[in-house]
């Protein structure tokens, strides 16, 4: 048996092709999507959508692309992805408290730097133990960060709650307070991040990558050093975990304590992947998008229904029955994720259009 | 001395209830090849509806039967809904598909069920007991035997009957299996129905010990580490491993636990279960050779 | 039969268009609830009976003439989603203003502390929250009223002193406390160990990890030290397998002493027989017998429009704190009525109302709620208020109350407050208010 996700992946065209349709619509894809976020978006909307939906939304698919790295695009399954989130998140209140003349930003790249070398130490055993195995070095790390985050005080300042808040914000001389320019700041650092990620995974780096993931005996042969491969892979994929777990922390919820980086995260990063669509950057962001959406579509469903005919706690039960039933769903139905569906939409149109422009 | 033998058997009695859960995992894995994230969620589900059954005034044994039924048509479900359509996909895959599973099923008995936590009786004794000096919990006794148990008649079953022999046939060549004659979709039913019959039985017994509600389906993670160290495919080894974890942790916790800080039971069998999967990367038992690069 | 006020925020998920004139009478309360997840029977039960207090109100013609009312958006406990309700719900329903939030969970109180502050909306944590939050120079919005968990660790040694015939004789007393593995779990064992160095008494922690469904190893550590009693500082499932284990492994269960989330029958019934003895704190003794309950009882739950799936949860713990919370909101509302007028009033109004709340038994007696709320005066320099706690016993049924008020030494622990609050001051650049000091 192999363990390998190559087959969650199956390429259903010859892929010269796929690779030329995909550079025009996926252009089309990325012009959209920043006007969308950068333009549209922060001119348009309320308080409420940034802070609560838009935030969420741009953070949980940096975590996403972070966890897609590892998983979707190396084949390494983890459920560590909350801890990396908090080594991030502490490390940089930690240096902006103990350092205050280090700039915001500084302190968050610490963040990221210190989750990736604690996700590469966990991600040390990957070369001697593959597939479900390696979910025993993830869950230790889990268990064993978030232990050790309420355990020794020093980590959160001595706080008597354990519970630390984020701390002034300002980039660059300008203060971050509304929920408009810690939207904007986040954006920015997320789409810097999504491009890294773009550059990464198109280039050498992700080709090696995706040949561990498909056959790593096969890349070993071609002399690719697997250890290395694999072990860059944890350290990225932990950089922007970390980085993921800052802007949670400092831009959208303002505090930061261990609870809120529990297991359940670390499993609804993996939803947001598989339902997004592994190997895929798009995928990440459809998957956060499909997450944060969902449970608020339907609770605000659940209020339009006539008083007393649905009870609460009933509706959020079967919302859970849902998600599961739509990760089955994904995985047996389009294993390559939200990401497919809008792929086929956006060839279907084009393919439309060239029709007509054709014809006309 | 004495205080470290009580620590030691209390652990050893805690081992036996991770292993019951444990137990389910292998079942399912020799014959599916499909490591079933959902055991823990089964768990939950067999216990709330027992005791949701015993609450509308069922008396035990019909409320036994019917939660028993309830599960064999579950897995007659799953084998319909989630394996036959993912069959011959990789083994990541269908792990990932019972993590939605056990969304589903959690999901599902609580919608069912309401999430009240209930009490639940068994009628076993929970006054302390001594022997030789030493305090043993008479109802940790009484649990591990029932699990023990539940291990002979699995063995009983697999060794002797003809589904049993059908079974390992699947789980050592399913191909050959299947060009003999088994049908693989009926064994695929049975030991996902066993699976939850294991479930329903560590469901009372572990319901009676926290009571019944939502964090029975937590279980499924002190499982997990005791299947790495015992091995996916070894019943004994699910029992060594359960022993080895139990001890191990309590242990840990009691004298580890004065120099580092005490709490360390989360984390301390997973990193347990990963120093041994250095050194034995099979697992104790495991027949699958590892594979390595 | 379940009868909410629920309507689509369309007005908050679309545009916070805030309409500054307020609909004729009415005074609006967010409800950030959970119905599901490991904590439901906690949520059900408070968020029930504040709902039913309001109803009552209602039924009486609201507070002078402004009817009360409410809508619920479901966090499931959950840090991030209560967020989320937070900023759907803050902006008012449909014209009518909000008084309050009352989130019943410690990770939403952290994450809405300062954006409180900043939208100029009291935030209630009734008996959990910040400790430093009791502090009203640098927490103006904050109220953890009637208890804090400082004040709460400092009451049940205070119980422990009175039985063991006074603080003097707690030299002689072992206590072992048993604490969830988590910042809730952790917070107290600072004042712990200062109380222990202050009375002398031999103080052993003991952390069980989350959810905590293993606790054979603390317990075995706990019989060999021998303590005269156990605090059990527990959470969810924690308490009825510590109240469980504790059996197996032979210590008394009625020397064990639970704390403000350790007292409900939720946290009990699951033991079944053995939790038959355990004793608990409550800020508020369940029970129907108050005028209040009695009252609610006549024109909400006979009436069929109890907010509680399951009516014989009425009177229960969770239940009655839910009351407990609508009388000390709706007073607040009522207070600050006084000052700015028979009208739906802003955030901002109200928080004058929490401040200046004062409840004597006589205020107490017209209520209905002698011996359901302990006396209450808030200021400027203390956002608590109460501080006591009474002790009640399971008896297998139901909680009986053994005890009088039992108070807390709220001026020994006053300076560790001050300290933690003028932490979070100059963290987060605030200037503290001027109060003059009780």
């Amino acid at each position: 048996m192999s363990f390998s996700t190559a087959q969650i992946l199956v390429p259903d065209r010859p892929v010269a092709s796929r690779l030329v349709q995909h550079k025009r619509s996926r252009w089309i894809g990325w012009v959209i999507g920043v006007a969308l976020f950068a333009l549209v978006l922060p001119l348009t909307v309320s308080d409420y959508w940034f802070s609560a939906i838009l935030i969420p939304l741009l953070i949980l698919s940096l975590a996403g692309l972070g966890l897609n790295l590892l998983t979707g695009y190396t084949g390494q399954l983890s459920l560590g992805s909350a801890a990396f989130m908090a080594v991030g998140v502490y490390t940089a209140y930690n240096l902006d408290l103990r350092v205050p003349e280090l700039p915001l930003l500084v302190s968050i790249l610490g963040g990221g730097v210190m989750a990736a070398l604690v996700a590469l130490v966990f991600g040390l055993p990957s070369l001697r133990i593959k597939g479900f195995y390696l979910l025993v070095s993830t869950l230790a790390a889990q268990f064993l960060i978030q232990w050790v985050l309420v355990k020794f005080g020093w980590f959160s300042n001595y706080n008597p709650s354990g519970v630390i808040s984020a701390p002034d914000l300002s980039v660059l001389g300008f203060e971050v307070e509304t929920p408009r320019a810690r939207y904007l700041l986040t954006l920015a650092i997320v789409a810097a991040l999504f491009w890294v990620a773009r550059n990464l995974v198109r280039g050498e780096t992700g080709r090696r990558w995706m040949a561990v993931r498909d056959k790593d005996v096969a890349a070993a042969t071609l002399g690719i050093a697997l250890l290395r491969t694999k072990l860059l892979a944890f350290a990225i994929s932990g950089f922007f975990l970390g980085v993921a777990g800052c802007l949670w922390g400092f831009l959208y919820l303002g505090t930061v304590e261990p609870h809120g980086f529990d297991l359940n995260r670390s499993f609804q990063i993996l939803f947001i992947i598989i339902i997004g669509g592994l190997g895929s950057l798009t995928g990440s962001i459809l998957g956060a998008a499909f997450f944060v959406f969902l449970p608020i579509a339907l609770s605000n469903l659940a209020g339009a229904l006539p008083v007393g005919t649905v009870d609460n706690g009933l509706l959020e039960n079967l919302q859970q029955v849902l998600f599961g039933a739509l990760i089955i769903f994904f995985l047996i139905r389009e294993p390559g994720g939200l990401v497919r569906y809008v792929q086929r939409a956006i060839q279907y149109v084009q393919h439309r259009l060239g029709i007509a422009r054709n014809s006309g | 001395m004495e205080f470290f033998l009580e620590v030691l058997i209390g652990g050893l009695l805690a081992g036996v209830m991770y292993s019951l859960v444990a137990i389910g995992f292998v079942l399912i894995y020799k014959a599916s090849g499909v490591f079933n994230f959902a055991q823990g969620a089964m768990v939950l589900f067999a216990a709330l509806t027992y005791v949701s059954l015993i609450d509308q005034g069922l008396p035990p044994w019909l409320s036994l039967v019917v939660t028993a039924a309830l599960m064999v048509l579950l897995a007659v479900a799953v084998e319909a809904a989630v394996l036959r359509p993912l069959v011959n996909r990789p083994p990541i895959v269908l792990f990932m598909a019972t993590l939605g599973l056990a969304y589903v099923i959690e999901g599902a008995a609580q919608a069912l069920w309401g999430t009240q936590v209930h009490g639940l009786e068994l009628g076993i004794s929970d006054a302390p007991m001594f022997l030789g000096g030493l305090l043993i919990s008479s109802f940790d006794l009484v649990a591990a035997g029932i699990a023990g148990l539940l291990v002979i008649v699995l063995s009983l079953f697999f060794s002797y009957t003809q589904t049993g022999l059908a079974l390992r046939a699947v789980a050592d060549d399913p191909l050959a299996a299947q060009s003999v004659g088994i049908r693989i979709r009926r064994i695929w039913v049975i030991v996902w129905s066993a699976a939850g019959l294991v479930a329903l039985v560590a469901g009372l017994l572990w319901g009676a010990r926290l009571g019944v509600q939502f964090s029975l389906s937590l279980v499924v993670l002190k499982a997990l580490p005791v299947l790495i160290i015992g091995g996916f495919t070894s019943i004994t080894g699910a029992i060594v491993g359960g022993l080895l974890i139990g001890a191990g942790e309590k242990l840990a916790e009691v004298y580890l636990g004065q120099l580092i800080g005490n709490g360390i039971e989360n984390w301390f069998p997973y990193v347990l279960a990963l120093l041994f999967l250095l050194v034995r990367p099979a697992g104790l038992f495991g027949q699958r050779t590892i594979e390595r690069v | 039969m379940r009868h909410l006020f629920r309507k689509v925020i369309i007005a908050g998920l679309l545009s916070s268009s805030l309409t500054t004139a307020y609909a004729e009478g009415e005074q609006y309360f967010p409800l950030q609830s959970y119905r599901v997840g490991p904590y439901a029977a906690g949520g059900t039960g408070f968020f029930g009976g504040f709902i039913d207090y309001m109803q009552h109100v209602n039924q009486q013609g609201g507070v002078n003439g402004v009817k009360l009312v409410w809508s619920e958006c479901e966090t499931e406990y959950e840090t991030e989603k209560g967020v989320e309700c937070y900023e759907r719900l803050k902006g008012g329903l449909k014209g009518a203003p909000a008084a309050a939030t009352n989130p019943l969970s410690v990770g939403i109180a952290y994450a809405t502390l300062d954006r409180s502050r900043k939208d100029k909306l009291p935030l209630i944590t009734i008996n959990h929250g910040a400790t430093a939050s009791t502090d009203g120079r640098v927490f103006p919005y904050v109220f953890p009223l009637q208890l804090n968990p400082y004040s709460e660790v400092s009451a049940i040694v205070n119980y422990i002193a009175e039985k063991a015939g006074g603080k003097d004789k707690l030299s002689d007393v072992k206590i072992a406390t048993l604490y969830h593995g988590s910042p809730y779990g952790t917070e107290t064992n600072g004042v712990l160990e200062l109380l222990s160095k202050e009375y002398g008494f031999e103080l052993k922690l003991l952390e069980v990890p989350h959810p905590g469904n293993e606790q054979q190893a603390q317990w075995l550590q706990i019989r060999r030290f021998q303590p005269d009693w156990v605090i059990l500082r527990g959470w969810g499932v924690m308490n009825p397998v510590a109240i469980k284990t504790a059996k197996r492994y032979g210590f008394p269960v009625d020397r064990i002493i639970g704390n403000i989330w350790s007292n409900s029958e939720e946290d009990v019934r699951p033991a079944g027989d053995t939790a038959k003895g355990f004793v608990s704190i409550t800020t508020h003794p369940a029970g129907t017998d108050f005028p209040v309950l009695q009252g609610i009882k006549a024109s909400v739950v006979d009436a069929g429009k109890s907010d509680l799936q399951d009516p014989s949860r009425f009177g229960t713990v969770y239940y009655n704190l839910g009351v407990v919370n609508g009388i000390l909101n709706v007073e607040a509302v009522r207070l600050a009525q006084e000052k700015y007028g028979h009208k739906p009033l802003s955030g901002e109004q109200v928080r004058w109302g929490f401040e200046n709340l004062n409840l004597d038994n006589k205020r107490l007696e017209e209520l209905g709620a002698l011996g359901l709320v302990q006396p209450l005066e808030l200021s400027c320099y203390d956002h608590e208020g109460g501080g006591a706690v009474r002790f009640q016993q399971w008896d297998g049924q139901a909680w009986q109350v053994i005890s009088d008020w039992v108070q807390a030494d709220r001026q020994l622990l006053r300076p560790l407050i001050d300290k933690a609050s003028a932490q979070y001051a100059q963290e987060n650049g605030i200037t503290p208010r001027d109060c003059a000091p009780i």
